[in-house]
């Protein structure tokens, strides 16, 4: 039986014989056949795993030094792309499309011998909050098999909730690892806009996307981000600031000055209980010595239509390429014109959220609408950035509920597009900040759900994010 | 007078030239023309799911160097744009360019016409992306993509609508394909496309101060089209006003074939390209320095080596003008002139033999076999005397020129070139020259001086042509007086 808890437990088990990677890798393939009703796989990467696990154990048993990450099994979100395998962001548009190169972050893991199991079901290019937009059908949530798991992310969440990997990958464009991290009960977390390479990973909104990193515990992510993170040649939007070693400088016991935003946990949207359990957590801090104070922020109700005038314009420009010309789905109509080809190939490829969020962002962009529009937006985002800032020159942390409510029914919330994009309205300000974010999983619902505590620091504090998260998650 | 010379013709041209990087815009591919199509394809530039642009900072650097030689105001903070629009060879469905924020704005090129001298306004120099190529003709059914060139660094250098003429847009298009390649921006190669130009041309009764509806012209593909191009298009605009006809806003194509242009397309239902800030490039702020240190890179511009030809080399104006218009040329000249000295005879000779010989093998002269060294020892024995200069730049030049190894003066001693000027040699020649025609001797004698060039042609004949033609008539001269 084979039992996981931590990498660094793992690695110590690994030196001493006790497991092998290929048992690890066994192990996690059954869970994955018997939690198939999940559909948080699609497609899982068996014989390759096992190949790759004999060889490290060959290379371990031989005396090799063992990566960062020897044996660590990892699951990738269906958006980031890995040489010679399928990737499709979980679109009809990208049917049988094989990518021809591994994003950054995919090469750094397998550099410290990583495990890649397979890729992970989400919503079609990453727009969604429930993991319903998908091609592949609906991921479902382990805690609750009628309930959505949250979104984008939902597959990469369910994976790590449901025992089949050791961490995952996903993405977090306005929420899509936090939100569906705090409907599963893990942690999710969301670094700074520029400290992961976004090389490799399919663009949904590219000032707002970032890899994120679901895991059981701190360390593991830490361990993970610190492997991936950092410069890249062939993204320019990276910060050149070295990575901190966080695993290793991990330290817990400071004292913190916490921010939390009153207007947030008095909107009349936030689950009661959820508010209570966030006020008490707020209390209980302050009993411990840290400094918790409210912080006024009246830009809240801004900043869900900002991002989504920002992301969708982004995104109308970002999915211009699937055109059905070098790649991806192609019509068999015969007979097109140019224009009817592409329409064509569009109309049939992409899913209907894709398609609002298209038409959205070529209309924000439109000549006549762009300044009441975007420029607008723009404005704003910059308002948000200032007022973080200005946050942060007192805090050390922002705490935050990560949801409105808990995991919600499938097909409760598809109807409404309005009232589906309002719930983003807690994590959507760290992406329009490019600030980091982790959702913690801290609390139960009396509904029986889990969710859990949003932390946000200033940029590039990963480090005391990191820390501060491994305290509160200690208790 | 003439319906045509009431009008005012006005022109603006926008030229694209293709940057001589190794590598593409955005992309590590490499940028070079000519290769198997979709050869240079890495994915990025097929924009292949999830792939970035990179910045290459050669570009910036080539369309900093074209701005200052233009005069322009160089713009420190700059940002691409996104333009938006479907077509086959565009792989991303945008072109990465500078919308908003033109790397040079304002300044100038000075261009010559018979008119005299001639400042054109620049309006920008921006940056941007070239798309990919359709080729339309190697399969009867289908378009076929050529993608090489899609991402390679294009600048796209603007005028204000200045030029008031056919000969004005020739010259000025002349004057910026110079400026490019004594740059090393770009080639120059029109054939290739290396240098694309459109062409805005409107017109309007001479005095009114409002600029006529403006139609664009496409598909200008060499300096001579341009021209053509914008004579006929005037033509047609005048001939519409006085037929009282409405000019709408066009773009049209110039068929080469029979020099006039065609409809593509009207530009009232014009295209909204969406522009918006490149979210994968962050903005670039150029330093004072950075600027500083690439006007201090800057080589000597045409105007300025003309200059210097006409005052330290004493050539004419003409010549400077004619030797400096190809940088190819003038880097030779420049290159003979380290050679020789003698410079007013070293430009004779890239006028007259060397041209002629370019213009009869249809070469260019980085294809001239004569090293400048091997030319400029042909120029100084020459000019020393030791061979006249119909031999030198007849029969020796089309020797040398078929073994430019060989050394100028030892192949003319070889093929008995070397031009006699021993005065004793001479003398005897004379001697027999004038023994053979005792009756002009004397009727020379009796005041008939106009025989004396008889008598020199006959001694420059029995040396088959080697006497120096300068003793020779001395020695003539000296003789019948001497005699009489």
């Amino acid at each position: 039986m084979f039992a996981y808890s931590s990498i660094e437990q793992y690695h110590a088990q690994l030196q001493e014989g006790q497991v092998d990677c290929v048992r690890a890798v066994l192990h996690y393939t059954a869970r994955i056949r018997e939690t198939a009703s999940l559909n948080a796989f699609i497609e899982v990467y068996e014989a390759e795993a096992l190949d790759r696990a004999r060889q490290l154990d060959a290379k371990r048993q031989a005396g090799a030094p063992m990566g960062k990450l020897h044996g660590v099994v990892i699951a990738l979100k269906d958006v980031i792309c890995y040489k010679d395998h399928k990737v499709s962001a979980a679109s009809g548009i990208l049917e049988n499309f094989t990518s021809i190169y591994s994003a950054t972050a995919v090469e750094r893991l397998l550099q410290e011998d990583a495990i890649i199991i397979g890729n992970c079901n989400c919503d079609e290019f990453a727009m969604g909050s429930t993991n319903e937009n998908s091609s592949y059908g609906p991921v479902r949530n382990a805690a609750d098999p009628e309930r959505v798991p949250g979104g984008s992310s939902g597959g990469s969440a369910v994976a790590v909730q449901s025992g089949c990997c050791m961490v995952s990958l996903g993405t977090d464009t306005g929420g899509s690892v936090r939100q569906p991290a705090d409907f599963c009960g893990i942690i999710g977390m969301k670094p700074t806009y520029g400290r992961i390479s976004r090389y490799g990973v399919i663009a949904y909104a590219s000032s707002f996307d970032q890899i994120g990193i679901f895991g059981n515990n701190i360390p593991d992510v830490a361990q993970v981000l610190q492997v991936i993170a950092g410069a890249d040649e062939f993204d320019s939007t990276l910060s050149q600031k070295p990575v901190e070693d966080y695993p290793a400088l991990l330290q817990t016991g400071k004292k913190y000055r916490f921010a939390w935003l009153r207007e947030a946990l008095e909107h009349p949207s936030l689950d009661p209980a959820i508010a209570s359990a966030i006020k008490e957590k707020i209390e209980s801090l302050r009993k411990e010595g840290h400094t918790v104070e409210p912080v006024e922020f009246d830009m809240l109700e801004y900043i869900v239509p900002a991002y989504y005038i920002l992301t969708t314009a982004e995104a109308s420009s970002n999915l211009s390429r699937y055109d059905g010309v070098r790649f991806g789905h192609r019509t068999q109509q015969p007979g097109l014109d140019l224009t009817e080809f592409y329409k064509q190939n569009r109309a049939e490829g992409f899913g209907k959220e894709v398609k609002r969020r298209i038409m959205l962002g070529t209309f924000v962009l439109s000549a006549g609408y762009y300044d009441a529009y975007f420029t607008r937006a723009q404005k704003v985002r910059n308002l948000i950035r200032q007022r973080t800032e200005q946050i942060f020159a007192q805090y050390d942390f922002i705490l935050l509920p990560t949801s409105p409510s808990t995991a919600f029914k499938i097909g409760e919330k598809t109807k409404d597009p309005i009232e589906m994009y309002l719930a983003d309205i807690y994590t959507v300000m760290a992406n329009l900040a490019g600030i980091p974010a982790i959702a913690l999983p801290l609390f139960k619902h009396p509904n029986g759900l889990p969710f859990g505590l949003q932390v946000m620091a200033n940029r590039f504090q990963e480090l005391p994010l990191l820390e501060v998260s491994a305290q509160l998650m200690r208790r | 007078m003439n319906t045509a010379d009431a009008y005012e013709i006005v022109v603006g041209l926008e030229v694209h030239a293709r940057l001589l990087t190794a590598s593409k815009l955005f992309c590590g591919d490499s940028a070079a023309y000519g290769a198997e199509p979709n050869t240079h394809v890495s994915p990025i530039t097929l924009a292949h799911p999830g792939t970035l642009p990179k910045m290459n900072s050669q570009a910036i650097e080539s369309a900093i160097k074209m701005g200052l030689a233009c005069h322009c105001r160089i713009e420190q903070e700059n940002y691409f744009a996104r333009k938006n629009y479907f077509y086959p060879d565009l792989p991303k469905g945008y072109q990465v360019s500078q919308h908003t924020t033109p790397i040079c704005e304002g300044g100038h090129v000075t261009i010559r016409t018979s008119a005299g001298e001639k400042n054109v306004r620049l309006n920008r120099i921006h940056l941007e992306e070239d798309a990919g190529k359709s080729l339309h003709d190697i399969d009867p059914d289908n378009t076929c993509i050529d993608l090489n060139r899609a991402g390679t660094p294009l600048i796209e250098i603007v005028t204000e609508p200045d030029i008031r003429s056919a000969e004005e847009a020739f010259a000025y298009v002349t004057e910026v394909r110079k400026l490019v390649q004594y740059l090393g921006v770009c080639d120059g190669n029109m054939e290739e496309g290396s240098l694309r130009c459109d062409a805005n041309i409107s017109v309007r009764k001479k005095g009114d101060p409002k600029l006529g509806t403006r139609v664009e012209v496409k598909n200008l593909n060499s300096v001579r089209n341009i021209k053509r191009a914008v004579e006929y298009e005037a033509a047609r605009l005048i001939q519409m006003c006085e037929a009282g006809e409405t000019i709408r806003q066009q773009t049209r194509s110039f068929d080469a074939g029979n020099g006039t242009t065609f409809a593509i397309r009207d530009k009232e239902d014009a295209d909204d390209y969406r522009y918006f800030p490149e979210p994968d490039l962050t903005p670039f702020s150029l330093t004072d320095d950075f600027i500083h240190s690439i006007r201090e890179t800057l080589p000597e511009l045409p105007a300025a080596k003309a200059e210097r030809y006409i005052t330290q080399l004493q050539l004419s104006a003409y010549d400077a003008q004619v030797i400096t218009d190809e940088k190819t040329f003038a880097d030779y000249f420049e290159t003979l002139t380290t050679h020789t000295s003698y410079y007013k005879q070293a430009a004779n000779w890239m006028l007259g033999p060397v041209k002629t010989w370019l213009n009869d093998q249809q070469c260019a002269i980085t294809e001239f076999p004569l090293k400048p060294a091997a030319l400029a020892a042909l120029i100084t024995i020459t000019a020393e005397n030791k061979v006249s200069f119909s031999q030198a730049s007849g029969k020796l030049f089309t020797l040398l020129t078929g073994q430019p190894e060989a050394d100028p003066l030892q192949l003319a001693e070889q093929n008995n070139l070397l031009q006699e000027s021993d005065a004793a040699g001479i003398e005897a020649l004379v001697d027999q020259a004038l023994a053979k025609f005792p009756d002009k001797v004397a009727e020379y004698r009796k005041g008939k001086k106009g025989l004396l060039a008889l008598f020199v042609g006959e001694v420059m004949k029995l040396s088959k042509g080697k006497a120096d033609p300068k003793m020779t008539n001395e020695l003539v001269t000296k003789k019948l007086k001497s005699e009489s």
